[in-house]
């Protein structure tokens, strides 16, 4: 092991990111602006009942369309289906959760595919889709989750709907609510939403002369060949993923999408295929967040102490499986909240409709849980009389003490800090005027970074220097857009002491980048930057050995900086990194190096009472919020936006601060505007000009307050901050508005219908003189 | 089919031929004849990924159609400038993080650089009315409100004129 960087050269600078330049030029490709000789164009066809039995589909008229090279239905294909659990490099057995490719007789949500075309050009795959005859027998459905439980509901997933059932059971709940002096208790609804990254889903396939499908698509995980492998019946060397910098995946490009179809039909037509999401197809294609149904039971002394709490979570997993289980196990965990409550139930349930398929999404059922336990803090706090930040603090759970699962998180536990900070920073309150009344809000969290232990997760990297003393990086990690591969880079250079110009990064290939597992769960900067880390400092001890050697000093006399190698304590005595490189060269000295980082390693929650490690290590922060709500309208305004995170060690600040920004763009739209309305299962709000996300009209200017505690688990003590980044967002606001207004909206999104709904309960019940 | 005519587009100060029909958005066009900097994000002209400059005037290309652009200037975030010579606004976008997975950026940039050539001191107001027609779903705009007062600032101090 080489001596840790105190004084660090390239990591925790706001360095221009590797990949800005070629985005701000419009130079990067992304994985639609690929093009091939004899390439054909495909659509989907897709079903417009969300529950119905397939009668009739007669595809001999698209068929029979000059142009039209090729058209498949399910009739055409083998049963197979296609995977839908957890994807990556994971050492567990997956679940049993296939989704058939086409529908084969039974439609199950609105949207499922039906057939696909390819054909000359995309015109002519439109007018082919229009040529297919479809006949669908609705099938009576069920939409709602609590109505899917009921004995004699429509079974969607055999034999009760019920898809995954957790649970905790800690210490003595009775007792606990025996010894509160108050007990509150609140229902909470979390919606759907869409992740709405701007690039739709893409991808370009073809078969090489090795006989191997290539797919160049938009994907947050390139470890996806082997489901496709397994759904198209070749080996798994036989595919082979080749990404392309994403334009957005917030959990959204985490299942597959494009892939399956396109490795299909150019297997069939032999020619290269592209496919392209329209907006519409991306709304109605990939699956959404879970909508929750939350009560939270709160058991409470006097003086603020939570003695007991007793909580019931109804997740809405759709139609088909996806990562519910996994979903469902986040906010399990996550139930509490960043406190601690020594009696605590947990009963968590994920139910099959016919709603669209609900899978991951940047927070990822903790999410959801926040929501919750915070707008919860904020009723305890008033039902027992205390400021609702005194509340907080006297039950913030510590570094050193064990969390719902009774796991004792290894890093330093700074939500206090964050809380008071974030707070602080509001300033003055914007004064009331007229029908807009003002309010505030905070909301604290606890969110995992790294996947869950169980799966056995682990991620590679090979980081080598070349002969003139440049450095590439090797690594299968996608780019999301959140800055992976830059950061990468400034690690790598970091260890071996050269400027980050002097990096190039390659990334995203299954075939031919080390298998570094998914840009997903908050566990690209942890798990690879780890790998990186070891693989450059396994590069970096046998240079500094050599140039030991060449100075006559011991190797820890040696460091790596500015191009040069020296002797830390003689910086005269030097010679420049290529010099170094090339003796190694010489000599046959190993310039490269491949690391696997492994996660820790565990075995699964005990399942009566979910006691156990769920992840590796939890971030805290919080998030407070200044918002105007207007009485008449019911609008809400968001006047100030403030995050405070522990995010460990900084890599790069400036990439920090957009991951806390957008988060707090995405958790607006979630606390306020953005509204999937579905009737029957169908969506009727599938454009961005029905699905509102905050635009730069609706975006205050976020600040971002970052603390580095530097006792993460990742590179150089940092934590992850890229789901983070959103939990806290939408409670902040929710409790904002209720400060603001007097009362709670205790449905998302909080749109001005809710509100005046809300305004007129609360001016009911003042009419009507105080209830007990 | 619709009947299809070569018309000569004029993208970033070149001429260069196309054959197109008449439903052929200039978004598609100009992606099919190379220019795939400029981005689809919803063919509808509610996201902005598509903006070009046509005539100075920033529009969505994918409500525009490909042959009434016949004749025009057309900019595309690449005519702005190229990696060995960034214009400002690219500049600024580049240092300032204003860009996260960038899909949305060639819009954005064009929709800057249109906000300064009327406002060469952009107010905050002006930046967020003029970006109103872009969504970006990773930045949460605060870098990106940041960027175009830079890059507007080192415009007012250079101007020359790009
Ligand atoms: S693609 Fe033109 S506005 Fe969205
Ligand atoms: S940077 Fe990703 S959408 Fe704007």
């Amino acid at each position: 092991m080489n001596r840790p960087n105190i004084r660090f050269r390239q990591v925790g600078r706001p360095l221009t990111r590797t990949d800005a330049p070629g985005k701000v030029t419009g130079r990067t490709p992304y994985a639609g602006d690929y093009v091939m000789p004899g390439m054909l164009h495909m659509g989907v066809v897709r079903a417009d009942i969300a529950s119905a039995r397939l009668v009739r589909l007669d595809v001999s008229k698209a068929r029979a369309l000059a142009g039209v090279a090729c058209v498949l239905t399910a009739a055409d294909l083998p049963e197979r289906t296609a995977s839908t659990d957890i994807p990556g490099q994971v050492g567990q057995k997956r679940l049993d959760t296939g989704q058939q490719i086409l529908v084969r007789e039974r439609v199950r949500y609105f949207g499922e595919p039906l057939a696909l075309i390819a054909a000359e050009t995309r015109d002519i795959a439109d007018h082919a889709m229009e040529l297919v005859e479809i006949e669908l027998e609705p099938i009576p459905g069920v939409y709602d989750p609590l109505e899917a439980m009921k004995p004699g509901a429509p079974v969607v997933t055999a034999p009760d709907n019920i898809v995954a059932e957790r649970r905790i059971r800690k210490g003595d709940v009775e007792a606990g609510f025996a010894a509160a002096d108050l007990v509150v208790e609140n229902t909470f609804r979390t919606p759907f939403q869409e992740h709405a990254f701007l690039e739709p889903e893409v991808g370009l396939a073809w078969v090489d002369e090795n006989d191997v499908v290539n797919i160049r698509v938009s994907t947050q995980v390139i470890e996806h060949f082997r489901p496709i492998a397994d759904a198209i019946g070749v080996p798994h060397n036989k595919v082979r993923i080749r990404g392309a910098l994403v334009g957005g995946g917030f959990g959204g490009k985490e299942d597959l999408t494009v892939e399956v179809y396109l490795a299909l039909l150019t297997k069939r037509t032999g020619r290269p295929v592209r496919l392209e999401y329209t907006r519409e197809d991306s709304f109605v294609g990939h699956g959404k967040r879970h909508p929750f149904i939350l009560t939270y039971r709160t058991g409470v002394t006097k003086e603020g102490k939570i003695t007991a709490l007793d909580v019931t979570m109804v997740a809405d997993s759709g139609a088909y499986v996806f990562l519910s289980p996994y979903v469902l196990l986040y906010a399990l965990v996550a139930a509490p909240g960043p406190y601690r409550v020594d009696n605590l139930n947990v009963f968590a349930r994920a139910v099959a409709t016919n709603n669209m398929f609900t899978s991951a999404f940047r927070g990822f059922g903790a999410l959801q849980a926040c929501a919750a336990y915070e707008q919860q803090m904020d009723e305890v706090a008033q039902a027992v009389g205390l400021d609702r930040l005194e509340l907080r603090r006297r039950n913030f759970l510590k570094t050193g003490e064990p969390m719902s699962t009774g796991f004792v998180p290894p890093s330093a536990i700074w939500t206090d800090q964050c809380a008071e900070r974030a707070w602080a920073a509001l300033g003055e309150p914007a004064p009331a005027e007229g029908p807009r009344c003002v309010g505030r809000g905070i909301a604290c969290y606890q969110q995992s970074y790294g996947r869950l232990t169980f799966l056995h997760d682990t991620s590679e990297a090979w980081v080598g220097v070349e002969m003139d003393g440049t450095v590439v990086v090797r690594s299968g990690v996608t780019d999301i857009g959140a800055g992976q591969v830059s950061a990468l880079g400034q690690i790598a250079v970091e260890v071996l002491g050269v400027t980050l110009d002097n990096v190039v990064v390659y990334n995203s290939d299954s075939a031919v980048t080390p298998l570094a597992g998914t840009t997903t769960a908050t566990r690209a900067l942890y798990m690879t930057g780890n790998a990186v880390k070891q693989a450059a400092e396994g590069v970096r001890a046998r240079l500094v050995d050599r140039a030991a050697r060449a100075f006559g000093v011991e190797p820890d006399a040696v460091d790596l900086g500015d191009n040069l190698a020296f002797v830390v304590d003689d910086p005269e005595k030097s010679m420049p990194l290529v010099e170094l490189v090339r003796t190694c060269g010489a000599e046959g000295i190993h310039r490269s190096e491949l690391a696997m980082f492994r996660a820790p390693f565990t075995d699964f929650l005990d399942p009566e009472t979910g006691q156990g490690q769920a992840h590796p290590d939890y971030a805290y922060g919080a998030h407070a919020v200044e918002v105007a709500v207007d009485v008449d309208t019911g609008e809400v305004e968001v006047l100030k936006s403030v995050a405070a995170h522990d995010v460990g060690q900084c890599i790069n600040p400036a990439a920090v601060e957009g991951q806390i920004q957008g988060g707090a763009q995405n958790g607006q739209g979630y606390a306020l505007s953005e509204e999937m309305l579905y009737e029957e299962g169908r969506l009727i709000t599938p454009s961005f000009s029905e699905y509102l996300m905050p635009t730069a009209m609706d975006m205050p200017k976020v600040e971002c307050i970052i603390l580095e505690s530097r006792s993460g688990v990742g590179p150089y003590g940092a934590k992850g901050i890229g789901e983070p980044a959103m939990t806290p967002v939408a409670p902040a606001i929710a409790n904002a508005v209720a400060d603001a207004i007097g009362v709670r909206v205790f449905e998302m999104p909080i749109t001005p219908e809710r509100v005046v709904r809300a305004l007129k309960r609360r001016d009911e019940a003042a009419r009507s003189g105080p209830v007990a | 089919m619709s009947t299809e005519r070569t018309i000569m587009l004029r993208v970033n100060g070149r001429d260069e031929p196309g054959r197109f029909p008449a439903h052929r958005t200039l978004l598609e066009a100009l992606r099919q004849i190379g220019h795939t900097e400029v981005k689809s994000g919803c063919e509808k002209g509610d996201c902005g990924a598509c903006a070009v400059l046509v005539d100075g005037m920033a529009v969505d290309s994918c409500l525009t159609l490909a042959w009434t652009a016949e004749g025009a200037e057309i900019t595309t975030v690449s005519g702005l400038g190229d990696l060995d010579a960034l214009h400002p606004v690219q500049q600024a976008f580049s240092d300032g993080g204003a860009a996260q997975c960038g899909y949305c950026t060639p819009g954005i940039i064009i929709a800057a650089k249109a906000i300064i050539d009327r406002h060469p001191d952009p107010t905050e107001e002006d930046i967020r009315i003029g970006l109103s027609g872009n969504l970006c779903r990773c930045t949460g705009y605060t870098k990106v409100f940041e960027a175009v007062s830079e890059a507007a600032a080192i415009m007012r101090a250079g101007s020359d004129g790009r």
